[in-house]
């Protein structure tokens, strides 16, 4: 086992330990912050795949924004949310048996996919693939269509998010 | 490029050694003698009023959507940017039609009063 596996272990115990606790930690504050831990452990195993873009992305967009929205829609909802009673749901035996299934359907229909079981290589040391990544997000061959339509996709989130949270404003005028 | 993400996650290990490492110290180090004014919730020196788990300001919220919203647009340009120098001239504007789109969603929620802290 070489250090590399060894950091691999490490990081998917942490990231499988702390989702285990965001779905049953008794206050939701804390739940949002073990899922910050989660996304830092996913973003240490997208380093061990050698996909660096991936692993800032991860810190970048689901640690720093995304982990940040939860905890304000956690602060903002705390007075109508408050953690009174039991926080298991009564038949989780039930959905963790669905889920279970789920997660084995949806393995065993990967492991048909014939790149399912291809070896990892090594990227040779001057492979750049934010360079290639780059190129192939703006050729025509490549991605240059979902590239824009990433824009407009972002665009229509930025309206309809404005739309719903700040437009009460105008409810109350009439 | 993975010997780069050694010397990161040293860094991150002894960035979270240092807090963990004074508190210790100080837990070893300090004699502990409390009472309830010494338990008491510090706030500035100032008795605190009402609960302590308030509800935010829902600008919090929109702001947080808006910063996701232009976080992943960032994310997007990046590598975009970064082949710059490799890109032929339409690639360039591709890359500028991408932010005039979003210069669109902007101006919106500048419009709208989005960005204003009322």
């Amino acid at each position: 086992m070489n250090g590399l596996q060894v950091v691999f272990l490490l990081a998917a115990l942490v990231s499988l330990f702390s989702a285990a606790m965001v779905v049953s930690a008794r206050r939701m504050m804390h739940a949002a912050l073990w899922l910050v831990l989660t996304l830092m452990g996913v973003a240490v195993i997208f380093v061990t795949l050698q996909s660096s873009f991936f692993a800032v992305v991860q810190v970048l967009v689901y640690v720093g924004a995304i982990a940040i929205l939860i905890i304000f829609s956690v602060m903002l909802t705390r007075r109508v949310m408050e953690d009174h009673g039991d926080q298991i749901l009564p038949g989780w035996r039930a959905a963790g048996l669905v889920a279970g299934l789920l997660f084995a359907i949806i393995v065993g229909f990967l492991a048909l996919w014939q790149g399912f079981t291809t070896m990892l290589v090594e990227l040779p040391a001057d492979a750049d693939n934010l360079l290639d990544l780059g190129q192939a997000l703006v050729s025509p061959q490549g991605y240059a269509l979902p590239f824009e339509l990433a824009s407009v996709l972002l665009v229509a989130a930025l309206i309809g998010a404005i739309t719903i949270a700040v437009d009460r404003k105008e409810d109350q005028h009439g | 490029m993975l010997g780069n993400w050694l010397y990161i996650g040293i860094f991150a290990l002894v960035a979270l050694m240092m807090p963990a490492l004074t508190i210790f110290i100080a837990g070893i180090l300090s004699p502990k003698r409390p009472d309830p004014i010494k338990n008491s919730t510090y706030e500035c020196g100032v008795e605190t009023v009402g609960p302590n788990w308030t509800q935010i300001k829902i600008q919090y919220y929109v702001f947080a959507l808006v910063f996701l919203i232009f976080d992943v647009e960032a994310v997007l340009l990046f590598p975009w940017a970064v082949a710059y120098q490799l890109l032929p001239l339409y690639a360039i504007i591709e890359g500028v039609l991408f932010l005039l789109i979003l210069v669109v969603g902007f101006l919106y929620a500048w419009r709208k009063g989005a960005l204003e802290w009322f």
